[in-house]
């Protein structure tokens, strides 16, 4: 053939594409969508539930001052790097803000003064239908089997798809080296670097080995923590016992992040 | 073919050379930012996609609109586009280029873009989003170099392009479905929550999109020895009239459904973008620049005297250009941003280096296309003289 060189590159560049799609076509192949495609192994101390779930008791939460040990046992332990001064690369993992930041959907000219102002914890939902999980194209951000919806910062390409995705402003992105603003790194909790979303994980670390999330031990019983499928849990007990709300609820993402007002 | 994109003049050569120069510039910006992050933008907590991402979502308008030509080319047996077909299909590759390019630039760790196709996620729209504009890239590049070629020899193209081009027309339409699809499946961002934005987009494309394609023929027309022919250029008015015609009738959909059902999360993004909120409105002049724009465009356009008009209509041409730009580039980002989830507005502006690595992209667009059109410009000129 006259053009064999030509013709031998044209062959190599279509193959070349059909070695690409291989990897894709398995995705439609393979039956299930969900999970990072890799184990998560147990230790003998985790505790273990179908659904993690939060009740804030923001009775107990009157001031600022009271939100402050929680937040700082939050970013302590995670590297959260509290020295940004850039309020638009901030990084949040739990915050406070005004009721009417909280719910926006709650929100009337009359409401309660008490209420109204009282500092509120916010916080990832670790929605039970997550739409930030839903958007990511590579599985960095997914649903564990204990219903908290993790981050592979090793795996997240920051596309920032999930941010636009979670209608509760719970996802931070790095958009600089957090690191020099680390003010006391935590050697037994990895720092993150630039260009990748991170944001509340519940302290999955800490439930591996048996512990309770810091935000809810440095609380002084204001926030219970437990299994929302278990009718026993204390979450579940507080939830029959006390009127609660939730963020957005009519957006169906169903949170697991419960407050009592 | 490419041969015929190294003969050039001097006006040519150098055009070529301030292009490489821009796209230089760019990507040693990139450089920059890929080292420092992409804190040197704009872009925030609140407003995580900017000036990258709404010039993605233009250019991909610009890509499908290609298809205002092709379609009826191919499928209605229209003659006379045979003329101005390839013209339609190499735009849609630069376009298509340059939309891949603003993705790569706008992640913060490029270099895993990979995982993409790693970790394929068919839940994910942006996993959908990958395959259709790759797949548009490889259709156009494969069908429109065939058919150059297949003219430049003087024959009929080969058979198998036949079903690659009837599946081409289609695939224009779910270029921009998809990237639609980005937006409007997110729950809580009202603003692009609508059932009518991927209509709109496609409306606003295949107004944007033919009337570059005009601007271009009207260019080679004056500076080269082959016209694209005046009936090819009416014709491709009309389209681009009815579509930004359609374009505002979507929008004013739009209006209607918030202000009139007036439920404030519909209503809020709107109000800041033509009205301001809470003291911020750095939107407010452009996006009526844009309404003026658009309804000076759609008077020139309907009437077919001002039409037939080259210079009239080029003008026409820039303001649809400029007012989609602004609607679906800053106006689709900002709005649907702000005020964020917690009803708390964070302005956005592109910084001085964002819009750099954004002209950058364009030249290399810019680039590509000058060698894609002096080829195709060149083929013609052959068979003409022939």
């Amino acid at each position: 053939m006259k053009n064999s060189r030509r013709r031998f590159l044209q062959i190599a560049g279509v193959s070349a594409l059909g070695l690409g799609a291989k990897p894709v076509l398995d995705a439609f192949a393979s039956e299930s969508a969900h999970g990072p495609g890799y184990h998560l192994a147990k230790g003998e101390d985790a505790m273990d539930a179908r659904q993690w779930a939060m009740v804030i008791d923001t009775r107990k939460l009157q001031t600022a001052e009271d939100l402050e040990p929680i937040i700082e046992a939050c970013n302590k332990i995670h590297n959260v790097p509290t020295g940004i001064k850039n309020k638009n690369h901030e990084i949040k993992w739990i915050w406070e803000a005004h009721y009417h930041n909280a719910f926006t959907d709650k929100a009337g000219q009359f409401t309660s003064e008490e209420v109204e102002h009282r500092p509120f914890l916010l916080l990832c939902n670790h929605c039970e239908n997550p739409p930030c999980v839903r958007a990511c194209p590579t599985k960095a951000t997914f649903k564990n089997d204990n219903g908290i919806v993790m981050m592979d910062f090793h795996r997240c390409i920051g596309c920032r798809f999930c941010m636009a995705a979670c209608p509760f402003g719970a996802r931070s992105f790095n958009f600089r080296d957090p690191r020099p603003f680390i003010e006391e790194e935590n050697k037994a909790f990895p720092t993150r670097m630039k260009g990748v979303v991170e944001k509340c994980n519940f302290c999955a670390e800490r439930l591996a080995v048996g512990k309770m999330p810091a935000c809810v031990e440095a609380s002084n019983g204001a926030i219970a923590f437990g299994d929302l499928y278990d009718e026993h849990s204390e979450v579940r007990e507080l939830l029959k016992e006390n009127y609660t709300i939730r963020r957005k609820q009519t957006l169906g993402t169903e949170p697991s992040v419960y407050y009592i007002v | 073919m490419l041969e015929l994109a190294v003969k050039g003049n001097k006006w040519y050569w150098g055009w070529l050379v301030v292009l490489l120069g821009v796209i230089g510039a760019g990507f040693g910006l990139y450089l920059m930012q890929l080292k420092l992050g992409l804190g040197i933008t704009g872009m925030s907590r609140d407003v995580s996609w900017g000036f990258y991402i709404a010039n993605f979502t233009y250019l991909v308008g610009v890509a499908a609109g290609g298809v205002m030509v092709v379609l009826p080319y191919y499928l209605h047996d229209y003659k006379a586009y045979g003329k101005i077909t390839i013209l339609g299909e190499f735009l849609a590759i630069a376009a298509i280029v340059m939309c891949l390019l603003f993705i790569l630039v706008d992640l913060g760790q490029p270099m895993r873009a990979f995982n993409v196709l790693i970790y394929p996620t068919p839940n994910s729209v942006l996993f959908y989003d990958a395959i259709v504009l790759n797949g548009y890239l490889f259709l156009n590049l494969v069908i429109g170099w065939n058919v150059l070629e297949a003219e430049r020899n003087g024959v009929h193209y080969q058979g198998w392009l036949k079903p690659l081009i009837y599946i081409s027309i289609p695939w224009a339409v779910s270029i921009h479905t998809v990237t639609a699809y980005l937006y409007c499946g997110l729950p809580g961002r009202h603003f692009w929550l609508t059932a009518i934005l991927a209509p709109r987009f496609l409306a606003s494309a295949f107004a944007a999109g033919p009337a570059l394609l005009i601007l271009l023929c009207l260019f080679i027309r004056r500076f080269t020895n082959f016209d694209p022919g005046k009936e090819q250029i009416q014709a491709l008015a009309k389209t681009v009239a009815y579509a930004i015609c359609l374009n505002v009738f979507f929008f004013l959909c739009e209006v209607f459904v918030a202000f009139y059902s007036n439920i404030p999360g519909h209503t809020t993004h709107l109000k800041y973008l033509f009205a301001g909120l809470h003291g911020h409105g750095a939107l407010v002049p452009w996006m009526w620049a844009a309404m003026i724009m658009g309804f000076t465009a759609i008077v020139m356009l309907l009437v077919p005297r001002w039409r037939a008009r080259h210079g009239l209509l080029g003008i026409a041409c820039v303001l649809v250009f400029g007012c989609t730009w602004i609607d679906k580039g800053l106006g689709m980002m900002a709005g649907g941003f702000i005020p964020n989830p917690l009803h708390e507005v964070t302005e956005y502006a592109p910084t001085g280096i964002e819009i750099m690595i954004t002209i950058g992209i364009y030249a290399l667009g810019a680039f590509l296309l000058t060698v894609f059109y002096k080829t195709a410009v060149g083929v013609k000129l052959e068979v003409e003289t022939e």
